[in-house]
């Protein structure tokens, strides 16, 4: 997958706006571990391939098989406002393990080093973070887990957190029982896809009556060139539990472009509580568009239970291109679904992103908080779809989409769309969209503080609502992580 | 630290404003600027701060012997210049205490000193914000001048002032807009930073703020330049006849002034 995008041309010195853009990604290392990838392309042999490798039982490769087979039904999605080359899906792998996955890794001593120390460059020091943090990181390389921490605290509660694959092996019968229950393997193009090539991913169940009593973590991170990571999630709080769970995603610097087609379901029984929070850095490409992670993602949660609840919040600064829409399924009544979402385009990224909510039972109630932000030729689509089924009586939402624009060869555009099918329903939506403003700008600099970190702090303040509703540890993170990727935006 | 404008001249879309102006601040001095609309009197305040959109096209302008106009807005800041806007801007989500500590911070950086931690900086900001009559929700709150009244914009400029602690503070219309128990309050917190040392240029239509804030000099700036300078005296003759002097189109801007001048201060 190559990228032939028309040049950019130089950005004016004297423009201050400009210089925020110029900021370089500082994730761009390759960890040099040999991989075992499968041949290129895509078939039922290549399905039954990543099957076998994975011993998978014989309910789960017929349905990788069914999903397969719809894949090759269906076309990809033109809708979203996106452009890019055609994806040769026959010209990648969709298996990639580091070697040393022959003897597994059972604790973090037998983890490759050169795998800690990539952690340790994302600035994740496992053993420390974790410790101190209370964090358990399930951490993802490539395609194979290669750790995963504070299992047995969380065991003695009840709780399961492990890799997909070890989920699929001691808890085949929960996977079975959920596995696409939220997304169907024939969902969409590139639900289909991941039903079909999924490797690896995080399972967590937790159960009646348990809150989690940490956040439960894990860092994904694409290494091996040329392979799409296909991870599933799967979370199911069972009835009065709660969990909070934050994913946080960085990849290496290449010139190709990289697929990431993701699933994550979420299901949350009667009074349960699931907050899913996404810090997504993907490497967005170089500033004239060459590389980058196409971010094809499918996140949806079901609402099953009464008084449920479900709440994405998701900071999207990488990926050169995006298309996700974290949603929720408001089945349960008087269940609660919440989107809150920061989503930044610069150089040459495109991100169309939004949510569904939709309400099927009594008293539902969702929010929305989107707040796009766009810079250098960035264009950035907010897509929201807000549906109320005839039986969703006394449904509520309300929507707030925002969209800042630094400088002006950058885009924002907004598609709310809403299919009110009760007359009982209050949906409300409230749209802005701003310039940061020189007057702002000035202001800030007149009292002695620098012009990028002027611009960072109008774009923290432009952020705040979706912020705050972030852990405190992935916030602070967050905060840096909008200033780095504005870097150089302003002079 | 003295400011020296010389010759200066400048101007705002294609269009001249300032035409030769010319004027010494020495340390400790109050400068008084009136004039009619139109005259010049923010287009200097921003071009002294360095404001994008106003184009100095000729003279100079030397800060303690610095090339003020080669410095970014915020290095002049921190060289000590500090502009109390007119129009003081709202920054949604930004809380006053926190814009206001990195603002301090990035200051004392710039002189080499140690940050102030939140709790020193807190003790510090209720001091001055005590002084001016504001409460601690001014600080703690609320962003930086969102949801302001007119009033209210005009005390955080001042509080914005003391705790900067700016060695040159130039004050563009701060009375407008307040009333007369408000403009005291405003008064008090300028006259608190007068130490003989520190500068202020002082825009206003109004003799009432000189009352309370009392200049050493008072200059009337007319199609672009200094068109009269003299001691408090001129001021209260402004408020009684206006700017007829100047003429119709402050044109008669080239009077001389000389003889207004009081010995060693004021323009030349």
């Amino acid at each position: 997958m190559s990228q032939p995008l028309p040049q950019a041309q130089p950005t004016p010195a004297d423009d201050p706006l400009a210089r925020v853009t110029q900021g370089e990604y500082q994730w761009g290392f390759v960890t040099p571990i040999e991989s075992e990838v499968a041949p290129k392309g895509l078939s039922e042999d290549v399905v039954r391939f990543i099957s076998a490798k994975k011993n998978e039982p014989a309910w789960l490769l017929e349905w990788r098989l069914k999903a397969y087979r719809a894949w090759l039904s269906m076309r990809e999605p033109t809708w979203a406002k996106v452009s890019y080359p055609r994806i040769d899906y026959q010209a990648m792998s969709y298996w990639a393990a580091p070697k040393s996955a022959a003897s597994r890794p059972k604790s973090l001593d037998e983890v490759d080093p050169e795998l800690l120390k990539t952690y340790e460059k994302l600035g994740i020091p496992l053993q420390e973070r974790a410790a101190l943090a209370g964090v358990a990181v399930d951490a993802v390389f490539d395609s194979v887990s290669v750790a995963t921490t504070f299992k047995d605290k969380l065991a003695s509660l009840g709780i399961l957190f492990c890799s997909f694959s070890e989920a699929v092996r001691e808890h085949g019968d929960l996977v079975q029982r959920w596995l696409g229950s939220v997304v169907p393997q024939g969902d969409n193009f590139f639900a289909a896809l991941n039903s079909a090539v999924f490797s690896e991913g995080s399972f967590v169940y937790v159960p009646r009556g348990v809150r989690c009593p940490m956040e439960l973590s894990t860092y994904f991170r694409i290494n091996a060139a040329e392979t799409g990571q296909f991870e599933r999630t799967l979370i199911i709080a069972d009835e009065g539990a709660s969990v909070s769970y934050l994913e946080g995603c960085t990849a290496p610097k290449r010139d190709e472009n990289q697929l990431h087609a993701a699933v994550v379901e979420l299901v949350a029984l009667d009074d349960a509580t699931i907050k899913y929070s996404t810090v997504q850095n993907w490497y967005p490409g170089d500033r004239e568009g060459r590389g980058g992670i196409y971010n094809f993602v499918t996140k949806r949660g079901a609402c099953r239970g009464r008084r449920s609840k479900i709440s994405w919040t998701q900071v999207e600064t990488g990926s050169s291109i995006t298309w996700k829409y974290p949603s929720c399924l408001l089945l349960g009544d008087d269940s609660v679904g919440e989107f809150y979402s920061v989503a930044v385009a610069n150089h040459r990224q495109q991100a169309d992103t939004g949510t569904k909510m939709v309400h099927v039972g009594k008293r539902t109630k969702s929010t929305i908080v989107s707040k796009g932000i766009s810079a250098g030729r960035g264009q950035n689509t907010y897509r929201g779809l807000v549906k109320v089924m005839p039986g969703a009586e006394g449904a509520r939402n309300h929507s707030q989409c925002d969209s800042l624009l630094l400088g002006d060869r950058c885009g924002a555009h907004t598609f709310p769309y809403l299919e009110a099918r009760n007359p009982t329903a209050q949906v409300e939506h409230e749209a802005s969209t701003s310039k940061i403003s020189e007057d702002q700008l000035f202001y800030l600099r007149q009292r002695g503080i620098s012009a990028e970190d002027s611009v960072s702090m109008i774009v923290n303040g432009f952020c705040k609502d979706v912020l705050r509703e972030l852990p405190m540890e992935f916030a602070v993170e967050a905060r840096k992580l909008l200033g780095v990727t504005l870097e150089g935006s302003v002079g | 630290m003295t400011l020296s404008i010389r010759d200066l001249e400048a101007q705002v879309d294609g269009k001249p404003i300032l035409r030769g102006l010319t004027l010494d601040v020495r340390p400790g001095e109050v400068h008084a600027i009136m004039g009619p609309n139109g005259s010049g009197k923010s287009t200097l305040a921003y071009v002294l701060a360095g404001r994008d959109g106003y184009e100095v096209t000729g003279g100079s302008v030397a800060w303690g012997g610095k090339d003020l106009l080669a410095l970014a807005p915020e290095e002049r800041a921190r060289e000590g210049l500090f502009l109390a806007f007119q129009y003081p801007v709202e920054i949604p989500g930004i809380n006053n205490a926190t814009f206001l500590r990195a603002a301090l911070n990035a200051q004392r950086k710039h002189r080499g000193e140690a940050e102030v931690d939140a709790m020193d900086f807190m003790a510090l900001a209720r001091e001055k914000a005590r002084l001016l009559e504001m409460d601690d929700r001014f600080l703690l709150q609320r962003n930086v001048n969102e949801g302001f009244s007119g009033g209210e914009k005009k005390r955080n400029e001042v509080l914005q002032m003391l705790v900067l602690q700016p060695r040159l503070s130039v004050l563009d219309e701060t009375d407008s807009g307040l009333d007369i128990d408000a403009l005291r309050v405003v008064a008090r917190g300028v006259n608190a930073l007068r130490d003989g040392v520190r500068s202020f240029v002082v825009i206003t239509h109004y003799q009432r703020l000189l009352d309370l804030i009392v200049p050493d000099v008072v200059h009337v700036l007319a199609g672009g330049r200094i068109a009269r300078t003299g001691g408090r005296d001129l001021a209260l003759e402004l408020e009684k006849q206006g700017y007829a002097f100047l003429g119709a189109t402050g044109a008669a801007a080239t009077a001389p002034a000389a003889s207004a001048r009081p010995g060693g201060s004021g323009a030349r």
